[in-house]
């Protein structure tokens, strides 16, 4: 299970490189490139240098009392990725992949984003490093994303919106593909989800591995053991792998995935990739996809960005298979609540999409006993959905708001 | 159809329209969408492909990504393309690493499998692509999207030339060539001219009653620009 990819990329049938024959070449560099920095010590130096002094790791790992005292089960634990720079995992990766990029001799960088986490995480390294940086992203996405497209264009990223398709996460990764395939020369790809072609899926879940890593060492020295369960949300799967691999030798630790159940179980309105889709291939990889019987990529919805994308990372589908993670998935009203819940018991008003993972916790708590651990990965903080939920919760935004409690 | 072949046309590529076509530009990005739209499948691709054969014995490739094709299953394609008389396949975003379970599918039919070489691949690539590749080897001008440009590339000719020590099979080029001048530069090294873009701009554009008279024009126009390269 922790054997993988294969030297091909592929996690048991899935992963692997399905592009177009311009980017197969440059793949292999990349991925040369990719192990050389990742045995060489100076690099390895830079960026943890980087991750504690720029970004801020380790991240604190916070024992949420009331909230657990008021689900009444076992201990719930945050794993304090908000606190980031940048107020998402997203940078763990961005640093890592910009300094790749640099060591590469690349100076210019384009990437994807969804909810924007990724794009400003982007952004930022580009900007430290000195990097010409431009970010692809769906104008549904820029809409419900405002204040991340300001934070990219003030980091010195030229946002370009895409139109095409439902003009979210997925329109966005076609159109940085078609960068890349015309630029491949002189671009650097810096893909933000555990998704698309070998070595992808491996370099980003390798950027994020330090998110478990130190949960597991934390919870150790403050509890002597392992969590019951770990618990992240799946978008193209980067925080979860980031949490989950930690773990994955450890067998009584259960792994669970929360997927974005949406506004229902039709096609279009959702992405649970596993409930409702097929394996099929987008964007380089073969995964779990949700497709009509044509083949034709579906339509996704979810209230959170970073979560509305049809294909889910291949070494999620292969934990799945093997049946060494559990995926789930919540929907819109649900992760709502859970943020809602969250913010009132704890101060912590989380990003959307790692509401889905708090829901998840907050639904499961109650089953568990006293000395249970529900470890969860607060993935990312809320300010870049205040307008969201300001939207969603108009009796707080009045002139008079209702109290509270 | 019968058009490109008054003009001239020696193989016509018959598309299966994806939703995520991530190697084309937007000329072929709106016709997949129209395509879409009109409710096209892989099913009735098969049904035109069978209604060109009842009149014409123009070879035909079929050619799309990867998913729609996986979707509808690789041997019952192949069965059934076999039967409606196309002669082989292309698609974009398979790579030959990727290939093994298409390609034998597709052999044991006694069809062709068409991949793609691009200026970025490596020469151990060349010779492994072409190892995979019958019927023809598809020559990609220039790294990009498809869509026309004003020049051929100059990554063509050392390409070609590369190419040649690996492979006896004859070498198409395409990707941006819309005139005849592109196409006989083209055919001053390689063995044909493929026109994609630049046809269905022309569907997109001309007026139903000119459309036949185009592209009959557009297809003799290329076939002369690539026999007068041929010297
Ligand atoms: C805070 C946050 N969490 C999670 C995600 C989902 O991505 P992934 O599944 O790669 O972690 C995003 C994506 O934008 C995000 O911003």
């Amino acid at each position: 299970m922790l054997n993988v990819p294969d030297s091909g990329g592929h996690f048991g049938p899935y992963g692997g490189r399905y592009v177009p024959e311009v980017l197969m070449s440059p793949l292999d560099e990349l991925e040369q490139a990719y192990h050389a920095a990742r045995a060489d010590e100076s690099f390895q130096a830079e960026l943890a240098d980087l991750l504690k002094n720029y970004a801020g790791r380790p991240t604190p790992l916070f024992h949420a009392e009331r909230l657990s005292r008021k689900l009444g089960g076992g201990k719930i634990y945050f794993k304090r990725e908000d606190l980031l720079h940048t107020g998402a995992h997203k940078i763990n990766n961005a640093l890592g992949q910009a300094l790749l990029a640099r060591r590469m001799g690349k100076k210019r960088i384009i990437a994807e984003t969804g909810a924007g986490q990724h794009g400003v995480a982007t952004a930022t390294a580009c900007a430290l490093l000195g990097l010409q940086c431009r970010v692809y992203m769906g104008e549904e996405d820029m809409r419900r994303q405002r204040l991340n497209v300001f934070r990219m264009r003030l980091c010195g990223a030229e946002v370009v919106g895409v139109t095409n398709g439902s003009r979210t996460l997925k329109d966005a990764i076609s159109e940085a593909m078609r960068d890349w395939v015309t630029n491949v020369n002189t671009t650097y790809y810096l893909l933000g989800s555990a998704l698309g072609a070998h070595p992808y899926p491996l370099m980003v879940r390798d950027f994020h591995r330090c998110i478990g890593e130190e949960a597991r060492q934390q919870l150790l020295e403050r509890e002597g053991r392992l969590p019951t369960m770990a618990i992240a949300c799946v978008g193209g799967g980067s925080n979860a792998i980031g949490l989950f691999h930690a773990f994955i030798g450890d067998a009584s630790v259960q792994l669970i995935g929360v997927e974005a159940g949406g506004r229902g179980k039709k096609t279009g309105d959702h992405a649970a990739r596993f409930s409702g889709g097929a394996p099929g291939v987008l964007h380089g990889a073969y995964s779990y996809l949700l497709q009509n019987e044509d083949g034709q990529v579906a339509l996704t919805h979810s209230i959170s960005a970073g979560l509305d994308y049809a294909l889910i990372g291949p070494e999620h589908a292969h934990l799945h298979d093997l049946g060494r993670a559990e995926y789930v998935d919540c929907d819109d009203a649900t992760a709502l609540a859970a943020a809602v819940e969250l913010s009132r018991m704890e101060g912590l008003i989380p990003a959307m999409e790692s509401s889905h993972a708090v829901a998840e916790a907050i639904r499961r708590a109650p089953m568990t006993a006293p000395d249970d651990i529900l470890l969860v990965n607060l993935s990312g903080r809320g300010d870049k959905d205040i307008d969201i939920y300001r939207e969603n919760l108009k009796e707080l935004d009045s002139d008079s708001p209702q109290p509270a409690f | 159809m019968a058009a490109l072949e008054r003009g001239g046309a020696d193989i016509v590529e018959l598309g299966v329209p994806f939703s995520d076509p991530i190697a084309d530009g937007p000329v072929i990005m709106r016709a997949s969408e129209r395509a879409l739209a009109a409710g096209t499948t892989v099913e009735k691709v098969l049904e035109t492909a069978r209604q060109i054969r009842e009149h014409s014995s123009i070879p035909i490739v079929l050619f799309t990504y990867l998913n729609p094709v996986m979707r509808y299953g690789f041997e019952r394609l192949a069965r059934r393309a076999k039967e409606v008389g196309i002669d082989g396949f292309l698609l974009t975003d398979l790579s030959v690493e990727e290939a093994a379970g298409f390609v034998s599918a597709v052999r044991a039919e006694g069809l062709d499998t068409v991949f793609l070489v691009a200026p970025t691949s490596t020469d151990r690539r060349l010779e492994l692509v072409a190892q995979y590749c019958s019927g023809f080897v598809y020559v990609v001008s220039r790294t990009g999207v498809t869509g026309v440009q004003q020049q051929v590339s100059s990554s063509v000719r050392p390409l070609v030339e590369r190419l040649r020590h690996f492979t006896q099979l004859p070498l198409g080029v395409g990707f941006g060539i819309a005139n005849a001048d592109q196409a006989a530069e083209v055919g001053s090294v390689a063995d044909g001219v493929v026109v994609g873009s630049a046809f269905v701009r022309a569907i997109e554009t001309t007026p139903p009653d000119q459309l036949f008279d185009t592209m009959e024009r557009m297809a003799r126009d290329l076939k002369q620009g690539a026999l007068r390269g041929r010297g």
